[in-house]
């Protein structure tokens, strides 16, 4: 267990390791909110409206006196939830179809890539205001367009490392040992880009929860009285009282998750951290003291 | 020939595309007949087409090369087979040892995964059974501790234990033909031999046919009944190994013979071809090896030989009646001297 978790951390490397171990505490929180939270997030007392942070209210709390800890806490669930939603839908629509396109190449590879293309160049935001004004504003109306919006934004990675490995010797010799498409993609080439995938579905998740939380920000996904970042950083009426904390509180905790969640992605494809190959360098050559003093 | 033929390839013909619209001929028309248990060796320098014929068999051939001719296994065409014929076709029927196992084994699972996993998703075998298999042909191909073997991933043993692995692989599915394609290339000379040794014990244990594609002359000698020598796309010569040595009629086939050193004495300089070998679309209207023959004549290069019955074997060469008697000349005008 120990040099598992030594092995995980080496391999993410530092930025990668504290952005596992903030989205762990975040999704914990999420599990745990109705153990963690000192309040009810729903409930509030006018007495304490824009009470600023105390041993009560750790980060306050807001307009009707609700506690802004509570919030974020069970806040964390919706928040989560919808864009977690986007990406389970959006991989089990694409990666099927990706593989499929790798496997058989030619005409069905020319179509399925450019139908990816073609909706690449729709906007999210602007595909799920559209639904959002034909169907009305809700949290499934929204995760259903951008489900939609984010399927090539997986796909296009999945079908490239997928491609990439059909030509592969070794799908070749597992053809001739008698498997079929199903298991040779399943059971092989998906494991093979495991990290990819899993990589980009994380870098996806954080601009999913961006999304949702602009489009609940607008009053279009998650509504008003439900705790969720995007719908507590739309308080305005707190910020034209000059009360920041309610507003700021949701916004950094937005940022930092998407924050989190890129790097982590990145690190899971593959990606080495900015400054990998200097330092590499600097410890494989230790440096020429001569030569740095002429230079000094 | 009462028993029905386990391979039978005629007039096999193999196309490329190439990227300007044209097309190039790999392989120009092979006719070749395998009895079930026996061994064939199909030698031939590299591009003259020994691999495109394995990957015809086997349907393996990429996507700009398209095959004409008929390839019959067990009397069944394999070009017709639906995709679960195909399947059942590659699980028991054929089986391929590919040159270089270390890029043919997916180097993300473990040994024993590698191993089972035909025994068990074709064949329907538990897990436990399955290992237990793959364990006892590993100690038959000769790894030492094959329990340990099958827990660790291909990346973690020796190209020649790893080329071993694959032979298990393919013993395990207990085809009816074994397609060797260059099976030891790529190990050491001293391991190549152990290796081939077992291979070919194992193959007539279990009477398995097979075809055995090598540039290694002498190789194919060892462990083949018959001996086909390909060159241009073409067979040139074929004849059973033990003949190959005293009566190889083709100049081409004599030439390979002469180019391997002697291993009694010190050859200051090895003697070679001239020329380099050609593929068959590079090949003029006559015989694809007149360029380099010592022996062609202007008729050589305009007409093309066709594969004609001499001294037990086949042999393509026009002049082969000639050469030979001129030979026979020499031998017996030095003999006279002498």
């Amino acid at each position: 267990m120990r040099t598992t978790l030594r092995k995980a951390a080496r391999t993410l490397g530092r930025s990668g390791t504290a952005s596992a171990v903030l989205l762990l505490v975040v999704v914990a929180a999420a599990l745990a909110a109705p153990l963690l939270a000192p309040h009810d997030p729903n409930q509030g007392n006018l007495l304490d409206a824009y009470g600023g942070p105390s041993g009560a209210h750790l980060l306050g709390s807001d307009g009707i006196g609700r506690d802004i800890l509570s919030r974020l806490v069970f806040g964390a669930r919706t928040s989560l939830l919808g864009p977690a939603l986007v990406v389970g839908i959006s991989l089990l629509v694409g990666v099927p179809l990706a593989l499929a396109a790798s496997w058989y190449g030619g005409w069905v590879d020319a179509v399925v890539a450019r139908v990816f293309d073609l909706v690449y160049a729709l906007p999210g935001l602007l595909l799920a205001v559209l639904t959002v004004a034909l169907f009305g504003p809700g949290l499934t109306p929204a995760v259903a367009a951008l489900s939609v919006a984010y399927v090539p934004f997986l796909a296009r990675i999945v079908r490239a490392a997928a491609r990439q490995q059909r030509v592969s010797p070794y799908v070749d010799a597992l053809a001739v040992q008698g498997f079929g498409m199903l298991r040779i993609t399943g059971r092989h080439i998906l494991r093979n880009i495991a990290p990819v995938v899993v990589g980009q579905a994380a870098i996806a998740f954080g601009y999913a929860l961006l999304d949702l939380a602009s489009l609940s920000y607008l009053g279009l996904a998650v509504q008003a009285p439900t705790p969720d970042w995007g719908v507590m950083v739309s308080d305005s009426d707190a910020l034209l009282k000059g009360y920041w904390l309610p507003v700021a509180a949701p916004g950094v905790l937005i940022v930092l998750t998407v924050l989190a969640l890129t790097v982590l992605g990145a690190r899971i494809s593959g990606d080495k951290p900015p400054g990998y190959l200097k330092r590499r360098r600097r410890s494989a050559a230790p440096p020429d003291r001569t030569a740095v003093g002429a230079a000094a | 020939m009462s028993t029905e033929p386990l391979l039978e390839l005629s007039s096999l013909t193999v196309d490329f595309a190439t990227e300007d619209g044209g097309s190039r001929t790999l392989l120009a028309g092979l006719d070749l007949t395998l009895a079930p248990g026996e061994a064939l060796g199909l030698v031939g320098e590299s591009g003259s087409g020994k691999s495109m014929t394995v990957r015809a068999i086997t349907r393996l051939l990429p996507p700009a090369a398209t095959a004409r001719g008929a390839i019959r296994f067990e009397g069944r065409d394999v070009a017709s087979m639906d995709a679960a014929a195909l399947r059942a076709y590659r699980d028991g029927g054929v089986g391929l040892i590919f040159q270089d196992p270390r890029a043919h084994i997916n180097p993300t699972k473990r040994i024993g995964a590698f191993l089972t996993e035909a025994l068990r998703h074709n064949r329907g075998l538990g897990r436990g059974e399955a290992l237990a298999r793959a364990e006892a042909v590993l100690a038959e191909v000769g790894i030492d501790d094959p329990a340990r073997r099958l827990r660790q991933y291909p990346q973690e043993v020796s190209g020649g234990m790893l080329q071993r692995v694959m032979i298990a692989s393919v013993l395990l599915a207990e085809p009816r033909l074994i397609l060797a394609d260059e099976p030891t290339t790529a190990l050491d000379v001293t391991i190549q031999r152990e290796v081939v040794a077992i291979l070919d014990r194992l193959r007539r244990e279990r009477g398995m046919g097979m075809v055995f594609i090598t540039h290694d002359l002498d190789l194919a000698l060892a462990v083949c009944g018959q001996v086909a020598v390909m060159y241009a796309g073409r067979i040139v010569e074929l004849r059973s190994a033990e003949s190959l040595h005293e009566r190889a009629a083709h100049p081409y086939t004599r030439g390979l013979l002469g180019s391997r050193p002697a291993i009694d004495a010190r050859a200051p300089r090895l003697t070679a071809i001239p020329g380099r070998p050609v593929s068959a679309f590079e090949a003029g209207p006559g015989c694809a090896f007149a360029p380099r023959c010592a022996f062609a004549t202007r008729a050589c290069e305009s007409e093309p030989p066709q594969l004609v019955p001499f001294e037990g074997g086949l042999v393509r060469c026009a002049r082969v009646e000639e050469i030979h008697a001129e030979r026979t000349d020499k031998r017996t005008s030095k003999e006279a001297t002498a």
